[in-house]
């Protein structure tokens, strides 16, 4: 670039105009200075700028609070049998609701090893959502482990993609800061919300594990899955943690899976010396209800979990699950 | 109106005052007298940046002036943060005069222009006139600091740009309106594609608008982010840096004048290394620094492109003598066509012209003159390009994130990284305010990106950061050490509820600290916490001390005698050791006596307190330590490094911060 002139030429307008330049040069970078000076200097943290979401209420409160614990080895089986024993799935998915199943897919372990979700278990919930009208069925969780492995390892991907669900493995790009209502922890902390996008109805569903930190992994402890972040830092103090867990997720309903219960060296397992066949399935409306019962199959009880009491406080659900008189079936 | 100039106009406003000048004083003496004055203002400063309570060291004195005065740092701090920092207005100043008058501020103010000033006079002295008007001559090379300083301002726009754009995009209207902007643009610009200029635009605008409609469909500001670094090259901080950090603490070496003890800074050799280097280039050629790297000249020279007065010929009988260019500074060529960008006012050529025909005035000059840089169009959108994509290819090495070093420790009140970097110009001012010369200049431990940014250091310098000082925060030019009160230092009064500023967390090394791993009593760590209550309490223990289990011989309640001569004397008189004996009578129990002298078999108890029973002869005797050993509250610490300091393992010191835990980012926190 150049720009050549001559002084031959150089005339009185020639001054005007580059005066007038120079001047524009002068006024802009004036006003531009005046309009973004900054006396004060910046604040201590910057915020980002987003505004933090809220997770829908997924429950139906016409539903009230009710329980279904089935015996029986064979998943499918007890899980039909528990959902009717609630009044059927029909009651809970309606044509055209959009469903988003929480899995448990932590670990990159075999089904076998009872760590995370049964495959065939999920298979035939996806089935029974579809089978009662749902548009559409989604399944995700944010695993500890890398999740393509896991979500392969576990069979659940497979099990998703055959009944027809859409998998939602974590993306940076998924998460969204959340802050629960009152909390002191999910302040401003990443959820993975994209697979929330449209859904209307949500399932939690999730194995009994023994849990050192915590004293049990069932349904509340699941929705560790959806934070992402640090969320290691919440083990300092894990039952209030889970607690506003149990705030943060309003789910249609959940499904404790107890054919299988994880009785030491959880959450991760390893081994099947660590199971016991508990042949029991629950499902309920009632979050804190179902995992209060799933306390006893760990042989545990709720003074065990602080975590229940606190869920129950909160206003989540039912410690004393006898009181909302569940449905037993073949017991 | 189409008629040359008549005299005594507006063009010889000028030479009007340069004539006036003339009469009481020669044009370059002024200039001279100002070199001196600002240079000496500019070492005054420096050495006035000092701690204390004479009236040359801290008192207000504007001691960052010349930093405020710059119009890189205004203009590129403003691309990162959007905003003008507090006295970074004075800039403003500055580009108005050069605006008006071309690069007064090169030969006139810069204190580093002066000294290459200088060595350039140095290194011409005595070499023939035809070589120095050779030295003199334009070199292409001149254009490489343009290319600099588009290099840096991209890097620091990036994530302006990116946002902008994103923004601009997210809603379709605007994305629209954008685009029938830049095509309007363009198309208008293409009625004047004959020019160079004109074409320039035009590709610029392609640019924006390839860019934008790129932008339509990839989230580019998850990419590209801003990063300050026109701090590496800017002369004002560069000479800042290595007066302050390099030729002070030298200088001061010997008399210790200046601080009391020897102030040290860790990797100085190569701040000192890059001055020398650009000084003793002067040699070679006269102001090097200025002609070929200097980015804030490359801004002037682009600001300078409208000055109402320029140095040029008159119409006139130029015998084309070059006297004017055997002195010339700037390499502007100010005989044949003027280079106007790159003329530095020295005023030489003026003075040296011999037949009046060298002007200060409005008219452009007789020999014709280049107002713009000799750069090509696909050099500037290269060097746009590499500037805006230095940045993320810097940060692939995920230091902002997940493998951030938490041995960098901040400054109190630094923002947080990503933000202090889009701020810091490196100018080593907080490293010259410290009072206890812990922060220093980091080398390549936060990457590239971080060079000789401020991060403290502990064992070098006379303390920890003193609780009650601020002085970084207040000394720093750009906010990237935001400034701070004591009372939120302390998360006191106002910010109670958000706690001190922490800069990191101690952690003890229960493998070299004497009371975890030598039986030694210390907490050396623990007096000196300076935060109420202390953040590092300590746990008690008695520890039988090796070979220190003996069998009585006999007792009488304040001697007791060992049946074996084993003990060092007075070895254990010191206060810390005791006796314990197990197994007292009816089940008592151990009891346990503090020892005041011993021989190498007889141990004395304190007086005031004697054995609670007589251990029968044949009972084990155990002599023990006292321990103290130190553990860090985390919810207390601070971060403030005076442990680390006092910690008398001299070496890999037993109690060490590092910057988990600080305040100025979440993601570092270590507690809930």
């Amino acid at each position: 670039m150049s720009d050549s002139s001559h002084d031959s030429g150089f005339t009185r307008r020639d001054f005007i105009i580059r005066s007038t330049k120079a001047g524009a040069i002068i006024a802009a970078s004036g006003l531009l200075s005046y309009w973004l000076h900054d006396s004060k200097g910046p604040k201590a943290i910057s915020d980002s700028g987003e505004s933090a979401i809220l997770l829908p209420d997924f429950s139906m409160p016409a539903m009230g609070r009710k329980m279904s614990i089935v015996a029986g080895d064979d998943r499918v089986r007890t899980v039909n049998l528990a959902l009717k024993a609630l009044g059927g799935i029909e009651t809970f998915i309606r044509g055209g609701d959009r469903v988003l199943i929480k899995v448990n897919a932590a670990f990159a372990t075999p089904a076998i090893v009872s760590a995370t979700t049964n495959p065939q278990l999920l298979a035939e919930l996806i089935r029974l959502c579809y089978h009662a009208g749902a548009s559409s069925v989604a399944v995700t969780d944010n695993p500890i482990n890398d999740p393509e492995s896991c979500f392969a390892l576990t069979g659940i991907g497979e099990a998703a993609r055959t009944a027809g669900a859409r998998l939602f493995l974590p993306r940076e790009s998924f998460f969204r800061a959340t802050t629960v209502p009152g909390a002191a922890y999910i302040v401003n902390w990443p959820l993975l919300y994209e697979p929330f996008q449209g859904i209307n109805k949500l399932i939690g569903v999730a194995p009994v594990k023994d849990h050192h930190r915590s004293g049990a992994s069932m349904v509340m402890k699941n929705w560790y899955g959806l934070l992402g972040g640090r969320r290691n830092i919440f083990h300092q103090d894990i039952h209030n943690l889970i607690k506003e867990l149990a705030i943060m997720v309003k789910p249609t309903f959940v499904i404790l899976d107890g054919t299988t219960t994880m009785m030491t060296n959880g959450p991760t397992g390893g081994s099947l010396s660590d199971l016991k066949q508990t042949n029991l399935m629950i499902a309920a409306t009632d979050q804190v209800a179902a995992d209060a019962f799933g306390a006893t199959l760990l042989g545990r009880s709720i003074h065990d979990l602080p975590f229940i009491a606190k869920a129950e406080a909160a206003g989540a659900g039912t410690a004393d699950y006898e009181q909302i008189r569940p449905e037993r079936v073949g017991i | 109106m189409n008629r040359s100039v008549p005299n005594g106009s507006a063009s010889e406003v000028g030479s009007f005052f340069s004539a006036l000048s003339e009469i009481i004083m020669r044009i370059v003496t002024v200039r001279r007298i100002s070199q001196v004055f600002f240079l000496a203002l500019f070492l005054w400063f420096c050495v006035a940046t000092s701690f204390g309570i004479e009236w040359w060291q801290l008192r207000g004195w504007p001691v960052s002036w010349f930093l405020h005065l710059d119009p890189l740092v205004a203009l590129s701090t403003l691309l990162t943060t959007g905003s003008l920092y507090r006295d970074l207005l004075w800039a403003l100043v500055t580009l108005v005069l050069t605006v008006l008058l071309g690069r007064f501020f090169c030969s006139w103010v810069c204190p580093f222009g002066s000294l290459h000033h200088f060595v350039g006079y140095l290194g011409k002295r005595g070499k023939p006139f035809s070589s120095r008007v050779a030295l003199n001559r334009y070199h292409r090379a001149q254009s490489i600091k343009y290319h600099i300083l588009v290099v840096l301002l991209s890097a620091a726009a990036g994530a302006l740009i990116a946002h902008q754009v994103r923004e601009a995009v997210r809603p379709s209207i605007p994305l629209v309106a954008l685009l029938a902007v830049t095509i309007g643009l363009a198309w208008s610009a293409a009625g004047r594609a004959s020019e160079r200029n004109g074409k320039t635009f035009i590709f610029l605008s392609a640019f924006i608008g390839i860019w934008a409609l790129i932008a339509s469909f990839v989230a580019l500001d998850r990419m590209i982010a801003a990063s300050l670094q026109t701090g590496l090259l800017d002369p004002i901080a560069l000479v800042y840096r290595s007066i302050n950090l390099v030729v002070l603490p030298l200088a001061d070496s010997t008399m210790q004048r200046i601080s009391v003890s020897q102030r040290y800074y860790e990797g100085a050799w190569l701040i000192g290394a890059v001055f020398l280097a650009a000084l003793l280039l002067n040699l070679k050629v006269p102001r090097f620094y200025c002609r070929f790297v200097c980015p804030l000249g490359a801004l002037y020279g682009i600001l300078g492109r409208y000055a109402l007065w320029r140095i040029g010929k008159k119409d006139g009988d130029c015998p084309q003598c070059a006297l004017c260019e055997a002195d010339c500074e700037g390499g502007c060529e100010p005989g044949g066509t003027m280079r106007l960008n790159e003329c530095v006012l020295c005023m030489n050529c003026r003075d040296d012209c011999r037949h009046d025909i060298i002007t200060y005035s409005s008219r452009p000059s007789a020999g014709g003159e280049i107002t713009l840089p000799d750069l090509s169009r696909r050099g500037l959108v290269l060097s746009m390009a590499s500037g805006i994509a230095a940045v993320p290819l810097l940060r692939l090495g995920g230091g902002l994130g997940a493998n951030w070093n938490p041995s960098m420790i901040r400054p109190p009140g630094s923002l947080s990284e990503a933000d202090f970097l889009s701020r810091c110009i490196k100018c080593g001012q907080c490293m010259r305010v410290c009072p206890t010369n812990i922060i220093h200049p980091a080398g390549l431990e936060s990457g590239l990106e971080g060079l000789w940014t401020p991060i403290l250091n502990f064992r070098l310098g006379t303390s920890g950061c003193q609780l009650n000082c601020i002085a970084c925060s207040q000394v720093c030019p750009t906010a990237a050490i935001r400034p701070i009160t004591l009372d939120e230092k302390k998360g006191i009064k106002d910010f109670a509820a958000s706690g001190p500023v922490r800069l990191g967390m101690a952690f003890v090394d229960h493998g070299r600290c004497l009371p975890w791993a030598m039986d030694k009593p210390c907490i050396v760590c623990q007096e000196n916490c300076p935060v109420s209550p202390k953040a590092i309490f300590v746990r008690e223990v008695f520890n039988t001390v090796r070979s220190g289990v003996g069998v009585v011989a006999g007792s009488d309640g304040f001697t007791v005698e060992l049946r074996e001569p084993s003990l060092k004397p007075g070895r254990f008189g010191t206060g810390d050791y005791y006796l314990a004996i197990s197994g007292g009578p009816g089940g008592n129990g151990d009891m346990r006596a503090l020892i005041v002298s011993n021989s190498d078999r007889s141990l004395t108890l304190a007086s005031g307190r004697p054995l609670e029973f007589l251990p029968s002869p044949g009972t084990q005797a155990r002599i023990q330590v006292r321990l103290q050993r130190p553990q860090v509250d985390p919810e207390r610490c601070i971060g403030c490094g005076v442990c680390e300091h006092e910690c008398p393992v001299t070496g890999k010191r037993a109690i060490r911060v590092t910057a988990e835990n600080e305040s100025r980012s979440r993601k570092r926190s270590l507690l809930l």
